[in-house]
């Protein structure tokens, strides 16, 4: 059977590299150590007991989030998943908001209803933060959907992990999305587990990007671990949704370093495992040696870098605690837009 | 003032009739609402009017679909999303529950999710148990979308306009039975109030409460129990399903101090159950007699004619309850 048609060229060969300019290169490594220290800083936080649920740590991912966000505009629109601190803090989501809305408090971003898992910013069109594994899927859907009714030229960005893949929302908004040609970029977050279950034990076909090729969609498969491949390809992918609407798809190869969430004991995955991808493909310490080797990057860079940070994270946790919390007349506020009487 | 004489579905199709043709961010989307015409022919003639961009096929993706209704409406379209039964609409639960209804209150109040969702309900047709259970009441359970089920084909074209004013999910229950019925209703189509039940007969000695396609059957029991009983029944339908108009149902209730709540869905966990408790909550002081409800029979819908009717209510069923009370 031949491939379908549409099917790029470009997805059999390797992402190019461009060079590397300082100013993007330490703002690449920058957002990635933003997003690890503050992630850092809330599992420090669930620890205290001023953070509760569920707490999905984004670290070991950081490129993905990070790299993605640079083929985006203000105007394009976000659909992420539980695991979307990285994601929201890319898109500029203010640390502050995050962790407050992660403390219940009325400041938090989503004014404390929401929680870890359901950060929403809709000025900068972050849809959310959904829970349900593959529910956001069609929801993005419907953002191109309107994009495109409304004759509108912009990219509706679907995150969603490996786990996702199984569900029939990702097959029927994957049909959906090829059958009318709406400007969706799928990123499919392959961490190899779906929870607790690798997805060699959930997935009879586990080359993902071959089930996006299935529909139509131009797919590749990415280095999740390489920021500067995943920008790369990211802005490739946006770029032709932008030029000619119809899908595409990215599968980024990615690890979580740490457990699925707080809750977990991470006993489904070798410590071996583990620490092979801690050691040899951590995205910050791969990124961070090739600018070093590039003489893009010196240690007073990184250790400023890391002071600012400290500094905007002690910031963001002390707002945290000194902000209000919703009066409990509010409670059943915004259930509806309008309220009666 | 001009009449015009329309079946439900064609006061269903001409209330999406004028909206595609007054509000462009409204389209209609849905399994075979193109050249099909809708599986219950409500929306045939609309393609040709409108295109296919506005008269959007979907494939069989309930989920997929009735989830994409929800992302077009975050992105400023106002999304009339038919489903073609209830039962099927099940495969979209996840999005109703999770999503439309969820999202505004889960963001801190930054969305609204202006959707209507339309399908069919009820039994009736010999379609089995797959096709026409009443599961309106799940709906009706979720807080954050309004639940609405015309009796009547004035509501079948004004309780839609309406609907397309409302910012937040709203879920349209048709009963399948009703698309046939006409009746003469205002030529020129507009919203109706969509916040009160309406009393559609008068009457001093007991309340039918009902709705959907349960209001003929209460009406024609409310007939025979003045001919044959001398009992004069009022008749209240609801019309929305949630928010409840309890206020409503209490003042029929001052007036009769009995009531019997009429309604296809099962009984257990049933709207009539919460009808009943609200009215024990709020009115108990003003009931003379138990409230009696008549409810579908508690089996999956069967298939044979007569075991379909001995399922449902029936105007009979609504009378013995009625004449078993003590007056």
């Amino acid at each position: 059977m031949s491939p379908p048609a549409g099917k790029p060229a470009a997805s059999k060969r390797p992402p190019r590299q461009p060079a590397l300019e300082r100013e993007h290169s330490l703002h690449l490594l920058r957002e990635m150590l933003r997003i690890r220290r503050f992630e850092e800083r809330a599992a420090e936080q669930y620890s205290l007991t001023r953070i509760r649920g569920f707490l999905h740590l984004y670290i070991g991912e950081e490129a993905v989030g990070v790299g993605v966000m640079q083929a985006l505009t203000p105007d394009d629109a976000i659909v992420a998943t539980y695991r979307e601190h990285g994601q929201a803090l890319a898109r500029g989501l203010p640390a502050a908001s995050l962790m407050s809305e992660m403390f219940g408090k009325a400041t938090g971003c989503s004014r404390g209803r929401g929680g870890s898992m359901h950060f929403f910013d809709i000025s900068r069109r972050f849809y959310g933060g959904n829970a349900i594994v593959g529910g956001g899927l069609p929801i993005a859907v419907g953002l191109a959907l309107a994009d495109r009714l409304q004759g509108r030229r912009r990219v509706t960005a679907c995150f969603f992990g490996d786990g996702a893949v199984a569900e029939g929302e990702f097959h029927e908004s994957l049909n959906l999305a090829a059958l009318w040609q709406l400007p969706v970029l799928f990123l499919c977050e392959n961490n190899e587990y779906a929870m607790g279950t690798s997805i060699r034990d959930e997935l009879a076909q586990p080359d993902i990007h071959l089930r996006a090729e299935s529909y139509g969609m131009p797919a590749e498969e990415v280095d999740g671990m390489d920021v500067v491949a995943v920008e790369t390809a990211a802005r490739r992918a946006a770029e032709a949704v932008r030029a000619e609407p119809g899908p595409r798809f990215l599968e980024l190869h990615t690890y979580r370093f740490r457990a699925h969430s707080m809750a977990d004991p991470d006993l489904y995955r070798g410590k071996d495992e583990v620490e092979h991808w801690k050691e040899e493909r951590d995205p910050i310490a791969l990124f961070e040696a090739r600018l070093r080797k590039a003489k893009l990057l010196t240690d007073d860079d990184l250790a400023s870098m890391e002071a600012d940070i400290a500094v905007e994270l002690d910031q963001a946790i002390a707002a945290a605690e000194a902000a209000p919390i919703e009066p409990l007349e509010d409670l059943t506020k915004d259930v509806y837009t309008l309220v009666a009487g | 003032m001009s009449t015009v004489k329309l079946t439900y579905r064609e006061a269903v199709r001409a209330a999406m009739r004028h909206a595609l043709a007054t509000d462009e961010r409204v389209f209609l989307m849905g399994e075979d609402v193109g050249g099909y015409g809708g599986a219950f022919a409500v929306s045939l003639g609309l393609l040709d009017e409108f295109g296919p961009e506005r008269v959007r096929n979907a494939p069989l993706s309930e989920s997929g679909f009735v989830g994409a209704g929800i992302g077009a409406a975050l992105g400023g379209m106002r999304p009339i999303v038919e489903v073609m039964t209830i039962n099927f609409s099940l495969l979209a639960l996840d999005q109703v529950v999770n999503n439309a209804a969820t999202m505004r209150y889960m963001s801190g109040g930054q969305l609204s999710v202006p959707i209507i969702v339309r399908m069919a309900t009820g039994g009736g047709r010999q379609m089995a148990a797959q096709h026409e259970h009443s599961l309106e009441v799940w709906y009706a359970h979720i807080p954050g979308i309004k639940a609405l089920a015309p009796a009547t084909v004035a509501d079948a074209r004004g309780m839609l306009i309406a609907a397309l004013e409302e910012p937040d999910p709203v879920f349209i229950f048709e009963h399948a039975l009703l698309y046939p019925m006409a009746d003469e209703i205002d030529e020129e189509p507009q919203a109706v109030d969509i916040a009160h039940a309406a009393v559609r007969r008068e009457g001093s000695d007991v309340t039918l409460v009902t709705y959907g396609g349960s209001l003929g059957k209460c009406l024609a029991a409310a007939a025979t129990l003045e001919e044959e009983h001398g009992l004069a029944a009022e008749v209240v339908d609801l019309r929305t399903l949630r928010p409840l108009d309890t206020e409503t149902i209490l003042a029929s209730l001052a007036k009769t101090h009995r009531m019997v709540i009429v309604d296809e869905g099962w009984k257990t966990g049933g709207l009539a159950g919460e009808i009943s408790a609200q009215v024990m909550e709020q009115g108990f002081d003003l009931l003379d007699w138990p409230v009696q409800r008549v409810c579908g029979v508690e089996v999956p819908m069967p298939y044979a004619k007569h075991l379909e009717e001995a399922a449902l209510p029936s105007a009979e069923r609504v009378v013995a309850a009625v004449t078993e009370m003590a007056f």
